[in-house]
């Protein structure tokens, strides 16, 4: 393989996955609040609730189309660029994808356009209804896809089948109840609540500082302030450290993000800050708190939290025994009835991927030195640097977060989050923080994956298509121009939709005049 | 529950079936974006083009995206070979579909002439470009990929861009438009008023309904007297594992004929291409707008499951590899997999068939001018 062809492929990827994740956070958190907000309008039969609704509903639109544009691509991705991937694994990967077709994206793409244009052809309780099952769609659509993402990272119920030579399916419960899946999508949605709260919460304060429409941003604020502090508590307290145990690569990743170059004695110290050196494997200048880290990984205080060096030593006896595996493998391919190699694949073939590993440095793995060996397992480390960094930065900003809905709480239930500025304006230039973290996030799991493609499974170089590096420019460019294009327009559109304000009909009702009634705290 | 066979069969079946879905509702979205700048002139009579379909294209374009999953999670080698293979074709679909969420949504907000024509063109390539290109693509399977697979069953893809385009190809690529383009004009007639938008679109109708007709025929033509199709020459064993390289095939001229030989039934499926462009053509004359929407839905029907028969068992073949060609028999999931999708499809996809005619339902009726001055919703 060109690794060329290899590092655009992971940029292409990486491109269109971080812009795409760009508007699913909004949407996932925007459309339950639209559920929470539609929902006081049914209850109290209030326009401006209406008014409310609909306002962030036009936001969201705008928001929603691109998050549906730009999950084309991904959807079809896995096949153009990651052929190999798609054939190796798609026996497991590819079915909760339909899945999410099926339950969720037809759900909530059919549902959404009776949501915008069914506001006078159905009943109030008919169209709120509407928008939950947006909701529901959006949110399940997620599961699904962590799901899938999810098995990368643990590739549970499935097994090589040399035959076919592809993973296939075993057992297709544990693929759906697989625990770091289930983690990630709990902190995946509640990091999209988080985000669309926040953007609630600043552009009604924005309105306040200007003191326009404040009927709608004092009412729209409380019910970001209530949305966001239950979502930013649940982004933190349910972060997806909890498997971070389980396997080897997730062992690795929680390492990296420590810089843990060597395992401590239990329990581990949290280092909260330090310069990790790739080249001395060593940290220096940290600042260490002790015990922390082994009671979150380990959730005890008598397990250790496993360092680099010794996964290293671990990684470099399963390439030993991969091998053994991927010469029986060969020996099948020819001969696919012999007995003597099939009993000696079964004994080895947890590790198969393993001796994948040694394909970025030698043709074919059975010929590779015991040195080489030792050094292929230093492969099995991602950008330390890069993972350090990037989970303290979304960390810092997951307990800003809660610091941020704190403080509207507490203001909005003294009914003073109107009128102290200082906070308006930190409301304010909040907005971009979510979409910093969420998208670091993201960094932190796929690069955090690597070299894998697939956890012990399938290196990332090997799952590339084979194709040349002037097709791969030609959509990188052409993605770039078009995404940046409509990331241009999709945000004009929105700056231009907010100035022009909530009362965008003149069907709406006016705002009301004079001082606004006493609001009900929705949450 | 089923055998292996079967659930290959099955599986074989609702690729067609979720293949069509997409054509069907997706499809009058695209032929009436590739008809909008020449079916409607005014920004009104293009709002009015526009609100037939705006309450439904997200939804449609969902059988696109849930056709590709399947097609990955029940034939995972024909998702990787062809979407690799055909790499820079499949750009340029996503990047023109990728237009036509944001023309329809972003071409209402802002009430300037420049940025709304913008957009009508944008809409006019999200629905022309996808259209021919899935032709050619279909054309191209006809006539066999230039594809091989190693040992491993990595494919390496050995065409061009420009190499996808040949005679054949073309007309194939041509016989999509004409019917889409057949396909949303019944469908403008059916949901607009009566006035000068309806007209045209009957105008447009009668010329694509025609076109159709003769470019049907001519692909017929073209697979009974050129050199298209491959037939298996090793042994076929349908409950095997799925491995491509134990399948030996060979080129074999007028091959896409020969299953109408051994199962005439099957002629139901030219026959329906042909007979619903000639019922759409009737309804269109007639000024019955349900007849019409009928036989251009029959004929798409028709005409793409004459695809899928005339190629049977074959999915993907290779053109330049006797080994690599991709079939119902080797080219599937495990049964396991194929199993639970079955299930999975069995009970969603009506659920899903329910919802989207109750939000076709909510939203029927015809648009007017008047629905476009005064529904603050509308685009």
């Amino acid at each position: 393989m060109d690794p060329g062809v290899i590092d655009l492929s992971r940029l292409q990827f990486a491109l269109t996955a971080l812009y795409h994740f760009l508007f699913v956070p909004l949407t996932l958190g925007l459309s339950f609040m639209l559920v929470i907000m539609e929902s006081v309008y049914v209850m109290t039969n209030r326009p401006i609730w209406r008014v409310i609704t609909r306002f962030w509903g036009r936001l969201f639109a705008i928001n929603f189309v691109l998050g549906v544009s730009t999950g084309l691509t991904m959807e079809f991705q896995f096949g153009t660029n990651w052929s190999y991937f798609s054939h190796y694994v798609g026996d497991i990967f590819g079915a909760p994808l339909a899945i999410e077709g099926l339950m969720a994206f037809f759900l909530e793409a059919t549902i959404v356009g009776v949501m915008f244009f069914g506001w006078n052809r159905l009943s109030k309780l008919a169209h709120l209804i509407v928008t939950f099952l947006v909701a529901l769609g959006t949110n399940l659509s997620a599961l699904w896809i962590l799901i899938a993402n999810g098995w990368m990272q643990n590739p549970v119920g499935a097994q090589f089948n040399p035959e076919t030579m592809r993973m296939e399916v075993s057992d297709f419960g544990q693929v759906l109840f697989n625990p770091i899946a289930q983690a990630k999508f709990v902190h995946t949605v509640s990091a999209g609540y988080v985000c669309a709260s926040v953007f609630v919460l600043g552009i009604s304060a924005f309105y306040l500082l200007k003191g326009k429409y404040a009927g709608v941003a004092k009412r729209s604020m409380a019910v970001a302030a209530a949305f966001g502090l239950l979502s930013s508590l649940s982004v933190v307290v349910l972060g997806d450290e909890s498997g971070y145990a389980l396997t080897d690569n997730q062992k690795m990743k929680l390492a990296a993000i420590e810089a843990a170059w060597h395992t401590a004695p239990a329990p581990a110290g949290i280092t909260l800050i330090g310069m990790p050196d790739t080249v001395a494997r060593t940290t220096r200048y940290s600042v260490e708190v002790p015990w922390v880290l082994g009671l979150i990984a380990t959730r005890s205080l008598d397990k250790q939290v496993t360092g680099m060096s010794e996964l290293v030593l671990k990684a470099q006896e399963r390439i030993t025994s991969g091998v053994i595996a991927y010469d029986a493998v060969q020996k099948l391919k020819t001969n696919p009835t012999n007995v003597a190699e099939r009993a000696r694949f079964e004994a080895h073939k947890r590790d198969l991927g393993y001796a994948l590993l040694l394909k970025g440095h030698v043709a074919d793995p059975r010929t590779a030195s015991p040195q080489l060996i030792a050094a292929t397992a230093w492969d099995v480390v991602p950008n330390v640097g890069l993972m350090f960094w990037s989970f303290r930065i979304m960390a810092f900003i997951g307990f800003y977060m809660i610091a941020l809905f704190a403080t509207a709480f507490v203001l909005a239930s003294l009914r003073r989050h109107d009128s102290t500025r200082w906070f308006l304006r930190l409301a304010l230039f909040s907005i971009p923080l979510p979409w910093v973290a969420i998208e670091l996030g993201w960094i932190l799991a796929e690069i955090g994956r690597q070299p894998w493609a697939i956890e012990g499974v399938l290196p990332t170089f090997l799952a590339a298509s084979s194709l040349s590096r002037g097709a791969l420019w030609t959509t990188i460019f052409g993605f770039t121009a078009l995404y940046g294009a409509l990331a241009v327009i999709e945000v004009r559109l929105m700056i231009a939709s907010i100035k022009k304000g909530p009362f965008e009909h003149h069907e709406d009702p006016q705002p009301e005049p004079g001082p606004i009634p006493a609001t009900p705290l929705v949450a | 529950m089923f055998d292996y066979e079967s659930l290959r069969l099955i599986w074989w079946a609702l690729m067609g079936v979720l293949l069509i879905g997409f054509a069907l509702t997706d499809g009058y979205d695209m032929g009436v974006a590739a008809l909008l700048p020449w079916v409607a002139r005014s920004d009104a009579e293009r709002r009015m083009v526009i609100n037939t379909v705006g309450p439904h294209w997200e939804g449609h374009q969902v059988w696109f995206i849930t056709g590709g999953g399947a097609i990955f999670a029940a034939w995972p080698f024909v998702y990787a070979v062809s979407f690799s293979g055909f790499y820079l074709a499949m750009f340029v679909v996503l990047a023109s579909l990728i237009l036509r969420p944001v023309g329809f949504k972003y071409r209402s907000k802002r009430d300037d002439k420049a940025w709304r024509t913008r957009w009508d063109y944008a809409l006019f390539v999200g629905g022309f470009v996808p259209v021919l290109v899935f032709g050619v693509a279909v054309g191209n399977v006809l006539s066999g990929a230039p594809f091989r697979l190693d040992s491993d069953l990595r494919s390496f893809y050995e065409g061009s861009f420009f190499g996808l385009f040949t005679p054949f190809t073309l007309l194939c690529g041509l016989l999509s438009l004409a019917m889409l383009v057949l396909h949303g004009s019944a469908w403008i007639t059916l949901r607009v008023e009566r006035g000068p938008v309806h007209a045209r679109a009957k105008l447009f109708g009668m010329i694509a309904g025609l076109a159709s007709i003769v470019l049907f025929a001519a692909g017929w033509a073209f697979v009974a007297f050129t050199n298209l199709g491959y037939r298996i020459v090793s042994t076929v064993d349908p409950l095997g594992q799925s491995n491509p390289l134990r399948t030996i095939s060979e080129p074999f001229a007028g091959a896409w004929l020969a299953n109408y030989g051994t199962h005439p039934w099957m002629v139901v499926a030219p026959v329906l291409g042909f007979a619903g462009a000639v019922l759409a053509l009737f309804g269109i004359g007639r000024n019955s707008e349900a007849l019409a929407f009928t036989g251009s839905s029959l004929s798409t029907v028709g005409i793409i499951a004459t695809v899928g028969l005339s190629m049977f068992p074959y999915i993907l073949p290779s053109s330049i590899d006797v080994h690599s060609s991709l079939t119902v028999w080797n080219a599937s999931s495990t049964a396991k997999t194929l199993g639970i999708m079955v299930f999975v499809t069995v009970i969603l996809l009506p659920i899903v068939l329910a919802y989207t005619s109750w939000a076709m339902k909510v939203m029927w009726g015809r648009v007017t001018s008047e629905d476009v001055r005064t529904n603050v919703d509308f685009y």
